[in-house]
């Protein structure tokens, strides 16, 4: 089978792979906004969505329960709702740019996932290979530029929906986005220039970032959150703000702006802009996770390497050695700590009241900026230091 | 009145970060997470009704079957929102509560008026009328949200009747004294 897929077209074999991520992190959205709000039904000691249930999932006597509880179906109640839905158009919008938004929302979201690797394997030399769509060398740089493009979505929609609230929203979503993409940039910056040492070819890829969270002894194995916490902090507080996620949601904020960019949207085209801002927190937790959290090592210090030997020795199976076995345990250990991430966002939406929004150009602009540059400038004149 | 005055300390720097509070915060939050939940799943988990509870108007009978209603149409009359209607009609000289001599023929009270004062039961004579323990009606007309008298002796069912006035009057007519 694995020889079958290698001998396939390039092409074919991208499309594949492509597909495979598209359906993987689809459902995932999906799944956030289901656990969005469970997680905020607990924290204000409701029960949550528990009703809907599939009549065969009925008759299973613990386990249908134990699902309908968890409110897993309202998942597909919902998602069945979106598509079956009368799509409103209202009179007054522009009605090209007005359906192009929700597709162009999506578009960002899902082509950043191509250049963040999600995984790691072992060939035959011990060489780490990571799992990613493209594994290219700009890395870091095309997920900023790509996932900026994001924000064009919101302008047009709240340019084509030819109404007061959704253009206030889309006009605080761009100036919202340059103010953080500032600091986010300028937060990271110190990772590469530990990353690339004088001598070596110059990188910006995101696998090679979490190469050097595992290399062996004290200093190489610490992950990046550690060796930079404030770096860490000013590139989760613009993630927040980047992905429109409260206590920074100006864009939307119902209670000053209706619905802001989305206040004309409905049914299916409005689940567009939902399922994209849960990817792009998706692929944000992922690039926090292989910057600072050390990608798919499992602890800090122990690198997967080290972790697959261990099992080897633990267990002595075959298998734990095989790339397909490492892959998965990879893609497990990535995507866990993705969702982690994916919670501590939800966790913070439910306990932070939205910011005003000169507050938010506040601590954009005054506090984090000046913090991003003393920060790299502290990390620039250490750097240099270390590595002369 | 004694002020006392407050000393206002500036904020520290952790304080001006407002990291702590938002970490404290975080915290309340989780520890409600873990707390079990508080909601009533309404149409499986019902509310205990507290004693004294003013529901949906019902008529009552005596624990001998005898509806104790003589429509005398005092709930009628005070009823504020005139949602009560009644037709009074006769008991049958025949019949084994003929000292009654009054009976409604028809009883309706509209639920759509009904304010749920309880007026009509604290001006009955009779004890007849009762605001039970029911809090749900709901109906799809108007026609169904009006209930009839079957429909509000089935509501109200059988309540315990210490005097049985009617009983008594009955024996001690029987025994030559009319009062």
């Amino acid at each position: 089978m694995f020889d079958f897929f290698f001998n396939l077209h390039p092409v074919i074999q991208g499309l594949l792979k492509g597909l495979a991520v598209i359906l993987v992190i689809f459902p995932l959205a999906g799944a956030c906004s289901l656990a969005e709000r469970k997680v905020s039904a607990w924290m204000q000691g409701r029960p949550g969505p528990n009703r809907a249930i599939v009549p065969w999932f009925a008759y299973i006597p613990f386990l249908g329960t134990f699902l309908q509880r968890l409110g897993v179906f309202h998942l597909m109640a919902d998602g069945a709702k979106f598509l079956f839905k009368e799509e409103p158009v209202p009179g007054h919008v522009n009605k090209l740019y007005f359906v192009l938004a929700p597709a162009l929302a999506m578009m960002p979201a899902f082509t950043t996932v191509t250049v963040v690797p999600f995984g790691a394997y072992f060939d035959g030399a011990g060489q780490v290979i990571p799992l990613a769509l493209a594994n290219v060398d700009v890395g870091l740089l095309a997920v900023f530029a790509v996932s900026s493009l994001g924000v064009y979505s919101l302008i047009l929609a709240g340019w084509a929906s030819n109404s007061k609230y959704p253009f206030l929203g889309s006009v605080r979503a761009s100036a919202q986005l340059i103010s953080y993409e500032l600091s986010m940039t300028l937060s990271v910056v110190p990772v590469f220039l530990w990353i690339n040492a004088p001598g070596t070819p110059g990188t910006m890829s995101l696998a090679k970032a979490v190469e050097f969270q595992s290399l062996p002894g004290f200093w190489g194995g610490t992950w990046f959150i550690f060796l930079m916490p404030l770096s860490a902090a000013i590139f989760l507080i613009s993630l927040f703000a980047e992905t429109n996620r409260q206590p920074f949601d100006m864009p939307e904020s119902e209670a000053d702006l209706v619905g802001g960019f989305h206040t004309e949207y409905g049914a299916f085209k409005w689940s567009l802009f939902f399922v994209a801002e849960y990817s792009h927190m998706l692929v944000g937790s992922g690039v926090f996770t292989l910057l600072f959290l050390g990608g798919w090592n499992p602890l800090p210090w122990l690198p997967l390497a080290d972790f697959v030997a261990w099992l080897h020795s633990l267990g002595g199976a075959a298998f734990v050695v095989h790339p397909l076995f490492v892959g998965v345990l990879s893609i497990a250990l990535f995507l866990g700590k993705v969702l982690v991430l994916i919670f501590i966002f939800m966790w913070v939406r439910w306990t932070v009241p939205r910011f005003r929004y000169d507050q938010v150009m506040k601590l954009g602009w005054q506090k984090l900026l000046p913090l991003a540059i003393a920060n790299l400038i502290f990390y620039a004149l250490a750097i240099a230091f270390i590595q002369k | 009145m004694a002020i006392i005055p407050l000393e206002r300390k500036p904020l520290s720097l952790a304080e001006r970060t407002y990291l702590p509070a938002i970490l404290s915060g975080l915290k309340t939050t989780f520890a409600r997470l873990l707390r079990p939940i508080e909601t009533m799943e309404y149409p499986e988990q019902r509310p205990a009704i507290p004693p004294g509870y003013r529901g949906v108007p019902t008529l009552v009978k005596d624990p001998n079957g005898r509806e104790k209603c003589v429509s005398c149409q005092l709930c009628e009359f005070v009823c504020p929102p005139k949602a009560i209607r009644i037709t009074p009609g006769e008991i049958p000289a025949d019949a084994p509560t003929a000292q009654v001599e009054k009976a409604p023929q028809a009883f309706d009270i509209d639920m759509l008026r009904c304010i749920y004062c309880g007026l009509c039961q604290e001006v009955c004579p009779e004890e007849a009328i009762f605001l039970q323990n029911q809090y749900s009606m709901s109906g799809y007309t108007r026609a169904e949200m009006v209930n009839h008298k079957d429909r509000l002796y089935e509501l109200g069912g059988t309540l315990p009747d210490p005097h049985l006035k009617w009983d008594k009057k009955k024996a001690a007519a029987e025994h030559g004294n009319t009062h």
